[in-house]
């Protein structure tokens, strides 16, 4: 481990601080985990408290973001949704890394007709658009969050498994691989001490990157109501009274939006600038 | 390719299936005159009572001939029929954006490879990674509301305005376009970034190579190196992109269909989603998922035709 704590300081911390962009995404990422935590300091306002003498009021030094058509203040509510889209974000993508590594890990290192059956059904799956695929089967459940999330979690590991897999086979057939089964390791051993560890770098880019597109999936799935359901707050469902008030509150459609935006960017660039801090390739 | 297929119908029915909630509860859940008998019928009916794998056998068979059954939609048409009427409009939809997506993404990405780390490249970056991020649905919102709600230039929703069957062909066409250029622009627009910095990242691996140096000091014009020489190997991997950005193209249609209104398969899928059709949405997924997978085989094809290493068996 000691040439792996090395290398990560030395290296890969030097050229990610180099990169202003990715630093900036770490930075709102952050900032979004502290304002999920601290939601309630952070807004007076009670995100469910409905004001029927206040009901769509352009943005003011009271309410920032205005008012609903609910006379719900959309800061607070924007705030919350931070909650959700974190969730959503990192459940689901959890989910989607833990079956593309063990698929990926099983098929790269078994191998034969294990491998063909896997890769087969990864095929099958790239197949479907995967928004179909998810809409489909929400439809059919009651809505929680926690399907959505175990959904958008089940159709989204391929990338991973494929990912993994080629990083399998690559270390695979290494020395290092070789002297461990001659000391007589394990599979489980090999695999899950000397390689799953070696395999992880691209995991890692791939499930930041990840986390950006779950989020995007689940706002749109709030957008057209088969997402998280009102009253709780998503980004998604916010912007669909947006799209019922459009004429009379564009700061319902704006605002959401935008935090929609500068989250999904700051993992985007976040993603980014862990790969090129990886790439052993890119030496600047 | 026959694997693939099957492999597509199973888990299109496995998945419908193994949600909870059964087709023939959802259809009478609103009508509370139903009895259990009826429901019992129907369940028959839509041989709904036999056990799993003997329904897929049969709605196997039904697919093998293109026939995904009636939909549970009051219009009761077969499902096969209610598809082939949205098709082409999601497809020459997709195909215009597809067209403005190639057409604008390409010399884009050549330009930020070629001025690289100038202020354009850093611009172009930007914008792609804004691309990137910004959800299309938003976007539609954002210009929905400023040129038809605030500044009332382009409608918002469908394909014609109403009593557009009188209009003379011409105005008929400007019409059409006018309830176009907003979906489309939504459409192009989403998959613009992804395109450009793949062409970027592509054009600037060839820029590396030797023989580019070579055509370099041959003396050529910095033109015919990067249009004559690079170009050709640069787009090369743009066509294995087109395949694999067809589920994409063919999955956002929901969500624009839906927000414009337009009558094509992305907005059929979401009614029999909500109304719980389960043939039609049945029949969508195969259907699409068919048509992603014609569109890698057309794609691998694509590039074996324009590939001389391959097309001569020599990769």
């Amino acid at each position: 481990m000691g040439f792996r704590e090395s290398w990560f300081h030395a290296v890969f911390w030097k050229r990610f601080r180099g990169n202003r962009l990715a630093v900036a995404g770490g930075c709102v990422v952050l900032l979004l985990f502290a304002v999920s935590l601290l939601a309630p300091y952070i807004t007076p306002w009670d995100p469910h408290a409905i004001d029927a003498y206040h009901v769509l009021l352009p943005p003011s030094t009271d309410h920032w973001f205005g008012t609903d058509e609910l006379g719900r203040d959309v800061f607070t509510r924007v705030v919350y949704g931070a909650r959700i889209s974190l969730k959503v974000g990192f459940v689901s993508v959890g989910i989607a890394v833990a079956i593309g590594v063990v698929l990926g890990l099983v098929s790269g290192f078994y191998g034969g007709i294990v491998d063909t059956v896997i890769m087969r059904f990864v095929d099958i799956m790239l197949c479907f658009p995967t928004f179909f695929l998810i809409l489909a089967v929400i439809a059919f459940l009651e809505p929680s969050i926690w399907y959505i999330m175990a959904i958008i979690g089940l159709t989204g590991w391929m990338g991973v498994a494929r990912l993994v897999r080629a990083e399998v086979l690559s270390l695979r057939e290494r020395d290092f691989i070789l002297a461990a089964r001659a000391l007589g390791a394990s599979d489980a051993r090999i695999i899950f001490r000397h390689i799953l560890p070696n395999a992880l770098s691209p995991v890692l880019v791939s499930a930041t990157l990840g986390v950006a597109g779950a989020i995007l999936t689940e706002s749109a799935l709030s957008f057209l109501g088969i997402g998280v359901q009102p009253p709780t707050p998503s980004w998604g469902n916010i912007l669909t009274s947006g799209k019922d008030y459009i004429e009379f509150g564009w700061w319902l459609s704006l605002f959401p939006g935008l935090a929609i935006l500068v989250t999904v960017l700051a993992y985007n660039l976040l993603g980014e600038g862990i790969r090129d801090a990886l790439d052993p390739r890119l030496n600047r | 390719m026959v694997p693939l297929l099957l492999g597509i119908t199973l888990i299109s029915f496995v998945v419908i299936r193994l949600a909870p909630g059964e087709p023939v509860e959802a259809m009478t859940a609103m009508s509370p005159k139903i009895t259990a008998e009826t429901r019992q019928r129907l369940r028959e009916f839509y041989g709904l009572d036999k056990p799993l794998h003997v329904q897929y056998a049969t709605w196997l068979k039904q697919v093998a001939t293109l026939d995904f059954g009636r939909s549970f939609a009051p219009d009761n048409r077969p499902v096969t029929d209610k598809i082939k009427e949205r098709i082409p409009v999601t497809i020459s939809l997709n195909l215009i954006a597809l067209i403005l997506e190639f057409g604008l993404a390409i010399p884009i990405g050549i330009f930020a490879a070629t001025h690289r780390d100038t202020l354009y490249d850093k611009g172009i970056t930007i914008f792609v990674f804004l691309g990137f991020a910004v959800p299309t649905f938003w976007l539609a919102l954002l210009l929905m509301y400023f040129f038809g709600v605030k500044l009332g230039w382009l409608p918002i929703s469908g394909l014609h305005s109403l009593g557009s069957e009188t209009l003379s062909p011409m105005a008929w066409f400007v019409d059409l376009a006018k309830h176009l250029i907003l979906p489309v622009s939504v459409a192009t627009f989403g998959s613009l970034a992804g395109l450009s910095r793949y062409m970027r990242s592509n054009m600037l691996e060839v820029i590396r190579q030797d023989y580019i140096t070579t055509a370099r000091a041959k003396g050529l014009t910095e033109r015919a190196v990067v249009y004559r020489h690079a170009l050709r190997n640069a787009l090369l991997p743009v066509i294995t992109f087109l395949g694999f950005s067809l589920p994409g193209l063919i999955g956002g249609s929901v969500i624009f269909e839906t927000i414009f209104a337009i009558p094509g398969m992305g907005q059929l899928f979401y009614q029999g989603v909500m109304g719980r059709d389960y043939p039609l949405v049945m029949g969508i997924l195969v259907i699409g998922a068919f048509l992603t997978l014609v569109g890698n085989l057309l794609a691998d094809l694509g590039y074996a035709l324009a590939d001389p290493r391959i097309r001569h068996g020599r990769g």
